[in-house]
């Protein structure tokens, strides 16, 4: 496997209407577990169920229920921290985090404040070929979603529905690494990436799968490096937390106007505040949502409920080695063992399917030409239509044979991409197409020759020029392509036209 | 037929219903009468004649096929603090008002599935926060005992005041109690029964109304040692809904009443000789000694050195639980809901429901709870009490590393008080009626009271036998010769 090396990313700086300024980020993603089942109800985690339908007595925090952890949504949770080669807690506790609101049922929140079930560990957010940033994780703990309140469906009435109440998150925590908003995005994109092929998150950000919220302060250049020598928060300015995205945009144009909000600010001689913020992307502007003062005390304890969560190492380590390749370690072995380039390696790494996909087709056949199909052809026609790759109407044994056709010199690239199109639209073998609608290409020299021949002898001025500018010579190869209908081997007919001109 | 069946205790019935010398119908008949009458003693806030005979239907019928269970045909109360599907359940609050819950707790289907037949639902205090049953919504219930030549009417304890009023009463042969710093064993001292406070995790917490999670537990409350033993077999064993439920095996510990306790150890903890005990309590102590020494026992000193810390610890621990505990009472899905004002908002609908609903040592409590918790406080309260309830377990863990099978220690440090005597008092006069019984809740041990004497007035004392965690079976045994020694015989005459 190649061992690759990255050069970090310039930090992003904003230029103020005095100085220069750079953002220091941390981000806290809550990424929704994979389960059918609630993190301590039996109740089921559907997505777009009849609202109030997938509630068990313990979602409703009916007097006397009690939680049963979900031992499927802690091994999750064990997954995601490997897969970030993070640390295992092998004992780790619940607390609640004590708050009132009409979509918390228990009054209470059961997460993990103290003893958190993943420690440190780190991710690679790829930025561009060559260029990647390493965020530290700080931890990963588990805890219960809130349900919905719906303000606008009555003028005097508020309305709750306890869905979501108790289904299995992750708060997935990071150091203040991340120095922009494309940064920001990327990283929550390789998170997203790494859990979709752990199978622990499926990423989906519209359904609320996966929501970030984001810490930012700003800092003159020069500061941040004096942080990370000291691990000092003193030297960066004072940080605002802005809730609940859940698009890559926003999160990026979030950070952009709060990044100038602060600026502003600073600038103007005046102090950040420590508050949380709402972004609105209509009005394009974080909010205030409660400063320090107004901060809810959470008044966590551990919850009394629960038995502390002890994992065996031998348990953890069967998780370990069920692990699949992860994408860093797919992207390195592509280029390695395929001879692609970072970037092709990484188009084909971005989700499991499609590297899947491609290591069919590639499959005793040419790695970088299986690339080169499978990401301009193939993902070109299904980005056309918005068909993930799953659906793809071909298959890799069918692009397959459509590479093994130009390999062989049965047809030409240009017919082959005729081909594929057939393949894609109609279905069918490959091979079988060509023999019957007649693709094959014409390596016949004789038959070549002869058109070859009969070209240059139609147009005697064309020949003249090209004696004197060989470039023209394209022009005569088209021309003979046109004549045999395309199925001439481009690669004879090249070889012959310069031939011939030469004479 | 037998007369007054009701006074029966759970094993008399129990083998007279296995004899056929009665039916669970006639057992059931007899206590559905007793509860009419006893509308004075306010035992009984929900009625379930219909569900009673129902199941002493039921039970006759298995009875007769010879397929009979450890309770079958045996009626018993319920303390309002268990879900029963159903049958309203308030755990004593206003704020649970209407509240039907649509399961039954584990433990009470437990003994229905052991052929119990369910009576009714029992008074307790709010949210089973008291010690003398004045705080429930009910109105107190009253204990049937009286000081002799006086009329005035005094505390069954609480919190579970009804369940010992009833069994005192003989309004049922048993009822079931929870205990979180003592509310099973200080009102059974009250009243002359027996009640039993498990090992914590020896019976599910689950469909029972939380007070202070890793406190609670729910015992029985009965007539004698043995029933306590049938009725404890019935209501244990591991529940997979509860996660703190231990995964064990119950004992029979009937079987295990041999009344034998030659070559055992019994503890006396000197903490617990407290300065001011009455002297009444001081000779019931050791006379209680006497017994078991005489029974064979080889009785010595111990020393538990965290006990005066037990008392501060539990009332910031149970309260911080309680806080988080109770907030789930917001008027959002069930239970009271304040009439709220045009242009209140959800605060107000909080602050006005959580007013009305809850009585005003609940919302001590809360408020107790809360600040214990709140930050700036949290390590100087909340984290310093836990670290002191992981020194008292200590203490007991030592005592029983060097040989000690049980302790024996007074259940309460007085008689049962008159109702409406503590109305004035600072709140902590009335925490104090916990001293020795919380200790045993901070450590999770067993602790089983047992009336052994009478005070000077006429009124019942009772004895606290504290076991080993998950001994359950020797202390009942240890407390079972007391309770042979003592020969308590005394029953409260009848008034109600």
């Amino acid at each position: 496997m190649l061992d690759l090396t990255y050069e970090a990313p310039k930090p992003k700086t904003i230029a103020g209407a005095k100085h220069d300024w750079e953002l220091v980020i941390g981000l806290e993603v809550h990424a929704q577990i994979s389960s059918k089942a609630k993190l301590f109800s039996g109740a089921s985690t559907e997505f777009g169920a009849e609202p109030n339908s997938n509630v068990s007595f313990i979602d409703a925090a009916m007097p006397g229920m009690l939680p049963v952890i979900n031992e499927y949504c802690v091994e999750q949770a064990v997954r995601t921290g490997l897969g970030l080669n993070a640390q295992i807690n092998l004992w780790s506790a619940f607390d609640r985090k004590n708050y009132f609101y009409p979509d918390l049922p228990q009054g209470y929140q059961i997460s993990q404040l103290y003893h958190p079930i993943v420690g440190e560990g780190e991710v690679l957010v790829d930025i561009a070929p060559g260029v990647a940033r390493l965020v530290r994780i700080e931890r990963i703990h588990i805890e219960q979603d809130a349900g919905k309140s719906i303000h606008d469906m009555d003028p005097n009435m508020s309305f709750v529905d306890l869905n979501r109440t108790g289904v299995a998150l992750m708060e997935i925590v990071s150091r203040p690494d991340i120095r922009g908003p494309e940064e920001a995005a990327a990283f929550v994109t390789k998170l997203r990436q790494i859990m979709r092929y752990l199978g622990t998150c499926d990423g989906n950000m519209q359904s609320g799968s996966l929501r970030a919220d984001v810490n930012l302060s700003i800092c003159r250049p020069g500061a941040y490096e004096k942080y990370q020598e000291t691990q000092d928060f003193s030297h960066l300015g004072t940080r605002c937390e802005i809730k609940n995205m859940n698009s890559m945009r926003f999160i990026q144009q979030a950070i952009e106007v709060e990044a100038r909000r602060q600026i502003a600010i600073v600038e103007a001689g005046g102090e950040v505040e420590q508050e949380t913020r709402l972004f609105d992307p209509d009005k394009g502007e974080t909010r205030s949502m409660r400063s320090k003062e107004e901060a809810h005390d959470y008044r966590y304890f551990p919850d009394p409920d629960l038995l502390p969560l002890e994992l065996e190492q031998a348990w953890v380590d069967e998780i370990k080695a069920s692990l699949p390749e992860l994408p860093d370690a797919k992207k390195a072995r592509f280029m390695g063992d395929y001879g692609l380039t970072e970037y092709d390696a990484s188009v084909l790494t971005a989700d499991v399917e499609s590297a899947a996909y491609f290591e069919a087709v590639a499959k005793g056949r040419d790695g970088k030409m299986a690339a080169n199909w499978v990401i301009n052809e193939l993902f070109g026609r299904l980005r056309k239509e918005s068909h993930p790759i799953a659906e793809s109407p071909v298959s890799p044994a069918q692009l397959g044979g459509i590479i093994d056709l130009i390999q062989k010199g049965d047809i030409s690239g240009k017919i082959a991409k005729d081909l594929f199109e057939i393949v894609y639209t109609d279905g069918g073998d490959p091979a079988q197409i060509v023999v019957d609608r007649g693709m094959k290409q014409v390596t016949d020299t004789g038959a070549i020759e002869a058109a070859v021949d009969k070209i240059i002898a139609e147009n005697p001025a064309q020949v003249a020029k090209a004696k004197d500018n060989p470039r023209l010579a394209g022009w005569f190869v088209g021309q003979v392509m046109k004549a045999t209908g395309g199925k001439a081997n481009p690669k004879v007919v090249n070889q012959l036209v310069s031939q011939k001109l030469a004479e | 037929m037998m007369d007054e069946l009701n006074k029966l205790s759970l094993a008399e019935a129990r083998d007279a219903l296995k004899r056929g010398d009665v039916t669970s119908v006639e057992l059931t008949e007899s206590c559905l009468g007793a509860i009419e009458g006893s509308g004075a003693l306010n035992a009984f806030v929900h009625k379930t004649p219909e569900i009673a005979m129902e199941r002493a239907r039921a039970a006759d019928e298995r009875l007769q096929t010879g397929d009979a269970p450890a309770m079958c045909g045996l009626p018993i109360g319920i303390k309002d603090l268990f879900c029963t599907k159903g049958v309203p359940g308030q755990a004593g609050s206003r704020i649970l008002q209407g509240f039907v819950p649509e399961y039954e707790s584990t433990v009470t289907q437990n003994l229905a599935d052991a052929g119990a037949v369910m009576l009714g639902k029992l008074n307790m205090d709010e949210f089973a926060m008291g010690s003398s049953n004045e705080t429930s919504v009910y109105g107190n219930a009253v204990n049937p005992w009286r000081r002799s030549g006086d009329d005035a009417q005094l505390t069954p304890g609480g919190s579970s005041g009804g369940s010992a009023a009833a069994v005192a009463a003989d309004l049922c042969l048993a009822a079931t109690g929870t205990d979180t710093g003592g509310s099973i064993r200080q009102p059974a001292a009250f009243t002359g029964t027996v009640g039993v406070k498990p090992t914590y995790g020896r019976c599910s917490r689950w469909g029972i109304v939380a007070f202070a999670c890793s406190l609670d537990q729910a015992g029985p409350m009965t007539k004698s040692v043995r029933d306590s033993a049938i009725m404890l077999g019935a209501m244990a064993g591991h529940d997979p809904k509860d996660s703190t439920s231990a995964d064990l095996a119950v004992p029979d510990f009937e079987g295990m009443l041999t009344g034998d306790i030659k070559g055992k150890t019994i503890g006396i903890p000197r903490e617990y000789r407290m300065e001011g005990m009455p002297a009444e309590i001081e000779k019931l102590w050791s006379d209680g000694a006497d017994m078991l020494r005489d029974a064979g026992a080889k009785i010595v000193d111990i020393s538990l050195p965290h006990t005066k810390y037990a008392l501060p610890v539990y009332y910031v621990l149970a309260p911080a639980e309680a806080s988080s505990n109770l907030a789930r009472y917001d008027g959002v899905r069930y239970g009271h809901r304040a009439k709220l004002a045009q242009g209140d908002g959800i605060n107000e609908m909080y602050e006005k429901t959580r007013a009305e609903g809850f009585g005003h040592e609940v919302q001590r409590r809360a408020m107790i709870g809360t600040y214990v918790l709140s930050a700036g406080f949290y390590d100087a309260y909340y984290n310093r009490a836990r670290k002191v309830r992981t020194l008292i377990k200590r203490d007991f863990e030592t005592v029983f590393a060097d040989g000690v099978d049980a302790i024996l220690a007074p259940a309460t440090p007085s008689a049962a008080f008159g109702l409406g005597e503590m109305k004035d008092a600072d709140p902590v006069q009335m925490y104090l009626n916990d001293v020795f019984t919380v200790t045993v809740n901070l450590a999770g041990l067993p602790g089983v009271t047992v009336p052994t004497g009478l005070d000077g007035q006429g009124l019942p004392l009772g004895l606290q036998v504290i076991g080993r965690p998950w001994e359950e079976g020797e202390m009942l045994n240890a407390a079972f010769a007391l309770e042979r020694a003592a020969g308590f015989v005394a029953k409260p005459e009848k008034w109600w």
